[in-house]
């Protein structure tokens, strides 16, 4: 005990599709590794269960894709936990990351019997952050009302509980996201009343030749389109719900179509009955980790800003790396590959052999290429519409936290002269509350600047904690070396 | 089914779900009251992100209910107050 050496050769942070593969193959080339997730079981968003324990009362296979890939994953992980060189850290949220000349430092609270706290520190030469995105909101009358969640929350809800959100269920945004969040509810029962896609029907059109180089993606679409038939779902192009409306809970949204430049047409508005709605506009890289720690970022081409990283999924700071959608998003196949990347770059660095073959490396190489071309079109087909504020009314909450108005964000840029969304913030209090802008910090930032990419504040406590947690921080540092692994 | 306790009433639920997952599957969509518009909230990113879904668990406020695995043993309040951050 007191030690504070290294308690591994590796920290993953995530364990989604990209974490996986890297934790998978960094084990198979000898590494010790510790996989952090704040979940209490691995897959990410993209692969979210519910507990092992609860796998046969809460049934989804039906939800998933590429299920083959997860479960070799997760028996590679097991076997490597058999070997001793595996530290899982499930339910473990990361709330800071330092570096120093030695490596990194991941603080994280171990919350598997949360409420309870206790701290945990882990040490490592090398980290790799592989946390994911979540859902790009921008805001609309009525938005925040009950029974209105994001496209991943309802997602969620379904793949780790089970849980069909609503009966009638209205969908918006942009993105291919729509479809499989369309086709696992209806699916399950419920009645999707509308599906609205900004885009327009030809938005693939323009450049086609990075969907038919990935003829697995159309295939893709053409199988949820099937579903959607089937259950006969009305899929609406160059369509957004442009408000939704009720008292203590949302009961219909009035959906309008969209002139090229993405503002409602008027006269084409109409009420739909719903009692719950998704909504997505893609999504925002979850850089928290990343943001304090100075690596350089780069502009994505769908308005975000994401890490830089070279072709072996290096960041400018010695030993840190990144894979999956921290890097741009481009979906699980491209974060698998990418993963694999990552940790065969950590092998090398670390001195260690290759888990791949030349011609092996070369192919998941090419994956990456393919799937980030991909990704670009698919950014430029589906934009978040230039004139989507014309939907917002003086007294539309943008900051759902501080239930700051787009009267009030749009005063500070008016007659506060705030250019950007810290300015914002400084202002009017948007983005200062409980999710620290994460939720309305991409929409304030197309306010105020539409014309460059949105970069999120520099959080240094990337999840909150009790002081009791921090209290136990030396406690913690205490246990580095002889943490209990389950 | 196993049940909890949340504002002194039984509710059921499938173990493995979260404490949102169990609320909304029982048709509660809102349970927070927002401090300033007193407008009802409940779930809305899943994931963690929104804050949106606070609840008290055992005397803890400002809990996550959608990265809460509900348990039999949990005592959850949710209208007491507004958001939980003062206390």
């Amino acid at each position: 005990m007191g030690t504070t050496g290294e308690t591994a050769d590796l920290v993953v942070v995530g364990a989604g599709p990209a974490g996986l593969a890297a934790a998978v193959t960094a084990l198979a080339g000898g590494l010790r590794v510790a996989l952090v997730d704040s979940a209490g079981t691995v897959g990410g968003q993209f692969w979210r269960h519910p507990p092992d324990t609860a796998r046969a009362a809460i049934p989804t296979a039906d939800l998933h894709h590429g299920l083959r890939d997860y479960r070799a994953l997760r028996e590679a992980l097991a076997a490597a936990g058999d070997r001793g060189r595996l530290d899982l850290r499930l339910a473990h949220h990361v709330w800071s990351v330092t570096r120093d000349e030695d490596g990194f430092t991941v603080h994280t609270v171990d919350r598997r019997r949360a409420p309870e706290e206790t701290a945990v520190t882990l040490r490592a030469p090398r980290l790799l952050v592989a946390t994911g995105a979540y859902d790009r909101q921008l805001p609309f009358p009525g938005w925040d009302l009950p029974g209105v969640l994001t496209l991943g929350g309802l997602q969620a809800l379904l793949k780790g509980g089970g849980v069909v959100a609503g009966d009638r269920v209205a969908l918006g945004g942009t993105g291919p996201f729509l479809l499989p969040v369309a086709a696992a509810l209806a699916a399950r029962g419920a009645r999707v009343v509308t599906v609205c896609e900004a885009a327009g029907p030809s938005a693939w059109l323009r450049s086609p030749g990075p969907l038919l180089r990935n003829p697995a993606k159309g295939a893709e679409g053409a199988r949820y389109g099937l579903t959607l038939a089937r259950h006969g779902v009305r899929f609406r192009p160059r369509t957004a719900i442009v408000a939704a409306e009720g008292t203590d809970r949302v009961t219909s949204v009035e959906i309008a179509s969209l002139a090229a430049d993405g503002s409602p047409r008027p006269g084409t508005e109409r009420r739909v009955e719903a009692d719950t709605v998704g909504v997505g506009w893609g999504f925002v890289p979850q850089l928290d980790l990343l943001v304090p720690l100075g690596c350089a970022l780069a502009d994505s081409d769908d308005g975000s800003t994401v890490v830089a990283v070279d072709a072996g999924q290096r960041t400018t700071v010695p030993g840190l790396y990144a894979a999956g959608e921290v890097c741009g998003v481009g979906g699980a196949r491209l974060s698998l590959a990418e993963g694999r990347l990552a940790a065969e770059s950590v092998l090398a660095d670390h001195g260690a052999a290759p888990v791949l073959g030349r011609g092996r490396r070369a192919a998941v190489r090419a994956t990456v290429k393919r799937h980030r071309a991909f990704a670009r079109a698919l950014a430029r087909a589906h934009p978040v519409p230039s004139a989507w504020s014309r939907w917002l009314t003086d007294d539309t909450v943008v900051c759902r936290c501080e239930e700051v108005t787009a009267g009030a964000v749009r005063a500070a840029r008016t007659d506060g002269g705030a250019r950007d969304h810290r300015q914002v913030k400084q202002l009017t209090r948007a983005g200062m509350g409980w999710c620290q802008g994460r939720v309305c910090g991409p929409a304030v930032h197309c306010l105020v600047a539409p014309h460059r990419s949105y970069t999120p504040t520099e959080r240094l406590v990337a999840t909150p904690l009790t002081l009791g947690a921090l209290a136990d921080l030396d406690h913690a540092r205490e246990n580095t070396g002889g943490a209990a692994h389950e | 089914m196993t049940r909890m306790t949340v504002d002194g009433e039984p509710l059921d639920f499938t173990e493995g779900q979260t404490v949102a997952a169990a609320l909304v599957a029982a048709g509660r969509v809102a349970w927070r009251t927002t401090r300033v518009g007193r407008r009802p909230r409940g779930v809305f990113c899943g994931i963690g992100v929104c804050f949106d879904c606070l609840v008290t668990v055992d005397g803890v406020r400002g809990q996550r209910a959608c990265l809460l695995p509900a348990r039999a043993d949990m005592t959850v309040t949710t209208r007491e107050d507004d958001d939980g951050d003062d206390g």
